[in-house]
């Protein structure tokens, strides 16, 4: 037994304390705290593949955003004299069929690809986490709907899917850009989802059975406070793991989307289009087809590399 | 129903209702393989300033008596089914679990047996203490941190100040259940419930806990409702005992009583079981059998499988409870006689 009077007197005492100096936002002092996201960012700074994935993710960003830092060429001057020539001088990767730069027809097709693998992904991380958030914390008759539903969704191939809609609702010469490649994101994502969904229900229902959520609602937490500050923050890692690995998948399928003329339409830039414009001509002038495969290969790569550093450095049961 | 009589620190004009009072309560938990009633009839009071041990092994049911009255029942499969549970007299039974829910936190809260899974693993400790009080009480973040410091200065945490940001799994067994108490205080209520706060740490650190408990108690005249299974954690603690079995309170007596003069044979058998010093060399008493599924509990007395005393009657009749001695009372049938037997 631990001394009471003692004890009693420390507590008189820092309270005094406190009453004569009120404390400002603590400082975090020498030791530095160490958080669950710190603890994985230790693990990702020691992990060669995830600075190679993130180098080539970064450069494919800029590419997106500003692909004239790579190339001065323009991507839709065409010049028939040169129609299919071959890498040389002042035009690394050659000419296409129409005479263009293939080089720069490449570097601005990574923002298509980019984009629509961004907004795919966001979209079904969004619908999936929701959906698995709702059976999982909710259960019985809430899981079962739920849950049949995503099972539904599920039985169509996601790339099926797709061409579906997309053959459903064609894009055309007056749809925007942003139009169009938001509804190839979106045509990959309805089917895409339910993978995240599923991941997200398990992942909820062994949170919601953990002590500290009991401990919460003990406490008086209401179930919304439960879901925000319990349950979506600790189950959110293999949802992060799912959602890198399948930005490289959308990337993907929207190449082939593209390559099959649904996807996105020729007046945008697409690696999906350029490999198949390429494709006929593969024998004779294989270079128009070889860069934007090298590229897209490249990122999908890139993105299951990132996705793969992310889950080991979040997986405790890999240490 | 109420046990605040001699020697409880806290007599209660009489009139008033208790602060907690559980009545009659039933559970049962509707599984695939059947319905198992985990609580049968349980009826405890607990006033300001008071702690009640409940003693009892696993699957006794008084951790789900806790958990009833506390509103975190996990439903389905549990169900309450019969009595009520009244805080100041009102039932928090009836009450919509909207109403329920602001009593926890604020006039009943709980902390339980593994301190380190009851924290949220993703937030430092010192974010949870403050979320307390921004919750409940709309303070600012850096307010809700001020507080936070202190409550951990409060539960005696060396370098409160350090460590205010540090996370669950930085800290020691007995640090986070520092912690968890300071959570469970935070808001300043009136009924605290322990459930086995020290059965996951080292005997010295369970010394540490159980006086920290203490004191706190004593300070903020909080009700005390400690559930262990450790017979040794109670007799420095607790001013009344409940002794259940099977999902019933056999034997109720102020905690002196309670090992001077035990009146069911179950309490009894538990007591001999204690290992003491001066019986080294000797064999250690264990009560016979193990107790009844909770789906199939025996008609009449649910402990006369493994009783010694037990007799036809036993079988037949479940036994009401006698009144032993003051505040003191015994669910057998042949309490005198077991008495007698301890005294011989």
């Amino acid at each position: 037994m631990s001394d009471p009077t003692a004890s009693a007197a420390g507590v008189t005492g820092t309270l005094e304390g406190h009453a004569g100096s009120p404390p400002t936002t603590a400082e975090p002092g020498r030791e530095k705290p160490r958080s669950l996201g710190r603890d994985a960012w230790e693990d990702l700074r020691h992990n060669w593949v995830f600075w190679i994935a993130s180098v080539l993710i970064l450069i494919l960003i800029v590419m997106a955003i500003a692909p004239g830092v790579f190339t001065s060429a323009s991507p839709t001057a065409s010049d028939l004299d040169v129609s299919r020539q071959g890498p040389g001088p002042g035009a690394p990767f050659g000419y296409d069929l129409q005479g263009r730069d293939v080089l720069a027809r490449t570097i601005y097709g990574a923002r298509a690809s980019i984009l629509v693998g961004i907004f795919a992904t966001a979209f079904a991380t969004i619908v999936g986490s929701f959906m698995g958030i709702v059976a999982g914390y909710y259960g019985g008759w809430t899981d079962t709907i739920v849950s049949r539903l995503t099972d539904v969704f599920f039985a169509i191939p996601i790339f099926l899917g797709a061409i579906l809609v997309l053959t459903s609702f064609p894009s055309d010469e007056n749809t925007s850009q942003v139009a169009a490649y938001t509804k190839v994101a979106v045509a990959l994502a309805i089917f895409g989802w339910t993978s995240t969904a599923r991941i997200m229900r398990s992942s909820v229902i062994q949170v919601k059975q953990a002590d500290f959520v009991q401990a919460a609602r003990a406490l008086g937490a209401s179930n919304s406070a439960i879901i925000r500050k319990h349950v979506l923050p600790n189950s959110l890692t293999p949802v992060i793991v799912v959602a890198t690995i399948s930005l490289g998948g959308y990337i993907g399928a929207e190449a082939g989307l593209s390559y099959l003329g649904i996807g996105l339409q020729p007046p945008v830039i697409s690696w999906g289009i350029a490999i198949s414009d390429a494709q006929t001509y593969l024998r004779v002038s294989p270079h128009m087809m070889m860069f934007p495969i090298a590229f897209l290969s490249i990122t999908v790569l890139a993105f299951i590399m990132l996705g793969d550093a992310v889950r080991e450095a979040l997986d405790p049961k890999l240490r | 129903m109420t046990l605040t009589e001699t020697g409880s620190p806290a007599a209660v004009p009489a009139g008033t209702p208790p602060l907690l009072e559980v009545d009659n309560l039933h559970v049962e938990f509707r599984t695939r393989e059947g319905v198992a009633k985990a609580v049968n009839g349980v009826s405890y009071a607990i006033n300001a300033g008071e702690t009640l041990a409940v003693l009892g092994e696993s699957g006794s049911g008084k951790s789900v008596t806790a958990q009833a009255i506390m509103g975190i029942l996990d439903t389905p499969p549990g169900f309450v089914t019969k009595g009520s549970i009244r805080y100041q007299g009102d039932d928090l039974l009836q009450m919509p679990e909207g109403v329920r829910r602001t009593y926890r936190g604020e006039h009943l809260a709980m902390i339980f047996q593994d301190a380190l899974s009851s924290l949220n693993p993703v937030f430092s400790v010192g974010y949870q203490i403050a979320e307390m009080f921004r919750v409940h009480r709309g303070m600012s973040r850096s307010d809700g941190m001020k507080k936070a410091l202190e409550l951990m200065e409060l539960v005696n945490i060396p370098a409160a100040r350090e460590r205010v940001k540090d996370y669950p799994h930085q800290f020691s067994g007995g640090m986070r259940q520092r912690i968890m108490i300071a959570m469970a205080i935070a808001l300043d209520p009136e009924v605290l419930i322990a459930d086995e706060p020290t059965t996951a740490l080292d005997v010295t650190v369970q010394a540490q806990i159980m006086a920290l408990l203490k004191e706190l108690q004593r300070e903020r005249d909080m009700g005390l409702i400690l559930i262990t299974h450790d017979l040794g954690v109670v007799a420095d603690v607790a001013d009344k005992i409940a002794v259940m079995y099977a999902g019933r309170i056999v034997e109720r007596a102020p905690v002196y009583d309670i090992y001077a003069r035990p009146a069911h044979p179950y309490t009894e058998g538990l007591l001999a079981s204690i290992p003491r010093v001066d019986m080294k060399g000797q064999e250690l008493f264990a009560i016979k059998g193990i107790p009844p599924s909770l789906m199939r509990i025996p008609p009449g007395c649910p402990f006369n499988p493994r009783c010694g005393y037990a007799r036809d009657i036993c079988r037949e009749q479940d036994p009401p409870n006698y009144p032993v001695g003051d505040a003191h009372d015994s669910a057998c049938h042949f309490w005198e006689e077991v008495v007698d037997g301890t005294r011989r």
